[in-house]
């Protein structure tokens, strides 16, 4: 019989992976941005199965906006991204404190 | 008995994945992993009853954004392996931050008086995209138009941040186009015989 505990117990250890890939990636901005996505999707697991387990759609709704914003995210990380490996060519984080704007 | 051996098999394939796409050597491994999370996860939101959110997470997520994320690794010419430097000096610090960040959800949830409701997932009484589109055309309607409009402003944005204009490109000039008068484009001319062409 699967309760509510085991998806908040699954949420929440996505959720720790993805904090423990931006520690471990601090150079690496591509992967910083997959563990972001890593753990919107920890939330959107939580968001589901609240819902589903209250019986309540409102989060599900939510849940669906955080894809949107998920996807929007993305969209200008790696266009920021793009942009900044044209100008510097290379992707190093360590880089970014040269920019002046 | 099957639903419980599927949330076994979709919650550990899910974690194990998660687990490889930040220790995976390769970029394009990482994605095709992340691809492989967002399958699991999408699958654990199909056990309980929330099919529309688990085709919109495939859809979404593995159709558009985990596609753009390879797009990106493949397009820009990286050397990898220098940025995994200092990898291996922040694990034990990182290790250490995510146990006690688990540790805090841990005792976040096991103080919480949150009533977790009966347990059980009740019976839908009307199919869960009907359900939701009700929802989201009534009540949270300005929500959802928000929704489209961030999704504009994103689009928008990327589409202005990336490109790249070159000089060398022989482009229509829009506006001095527009702005042109059939005055100035016209000539009436009164030739007399035989002088009307040169040639």
């Amino acid at each position: 019989m699967i309760t509510l505990n085991h998806y908040l117990a699954v949420a929440a250890i996505l959720f720790t992976i993805g904090v423990l890939g931006i520690f471990l990636n601090r150079r690496n901005v591509i992967l910083m941005l997959m563990a972001i996505e890593l753990i919107l999707l920890a939330v959107n697991i939580n968001l589901v199965a609240f819902s589903a387990y209250l019986g309540d759609l409102t989060g599900q709704v939510l849940a669906m906006f955080v894809l949107t914003v998920a996807a929007a995210e993305a969209a200008i990380g790696l266009a920021i991204l793009v942009i900044f490996f044209r100008r510097r060519g290379s992707i190093a984080v360590d880089d970014v404190n040269r920019m002046r704007g | 008995m099957i639903a419980t051996l599927a949330f076994y098999l979709f919650a550990t394939l899910t974690i194990a994945s998660a687990i490889a796409v930040i220790f995976a050597r390769n970029p394009v491994h990482s994605v095709l992993w992340l691809i492989l999370a967002f399958f699991n996860s999408a699958g654990l939101m199909l056990l309980v009853g929330a099919e529309f959110i688990a085709m919109l997470v495939v859809i979404v997520y593995v159709g558009a954004v985990a596609v753009l994320f390879l797009f990106v690794v493949m397009m820009l010419d990286i050397d990898f392996a220098s940025l995994r430097s200092g990898f291996t000096r922040n694990l034990p610090f990182g290790l250490i931050i995510a146990l006690v960040l688990l540790t805090e959800i841990g005792v976040a949830y096991g103080t919480s008086r949150i009533g977790l409701g009966s347990g059980q997932i009740s019976a839908p009484t009307q199919p869960n995209i009907v359900a939701l589109g009700q929802l989201l055309y009534s009540r949270y309607l300005f929500a959802f138009e928000l929704a489209g409009l961030i999704l504009l402003v994103a689009m928008i944005g990327a589409i202005v941040l990336t490109h790249r204009s070159r000089g060398d490109l022989r482009t229509p000039k829009v506006s001095k186009q527009i702005a042109r008068r059939p005055d100035e484009a016209i000539r009436n001319m009164d030739p007399g015989v035989g002088e009307g062409m040169t040639l």
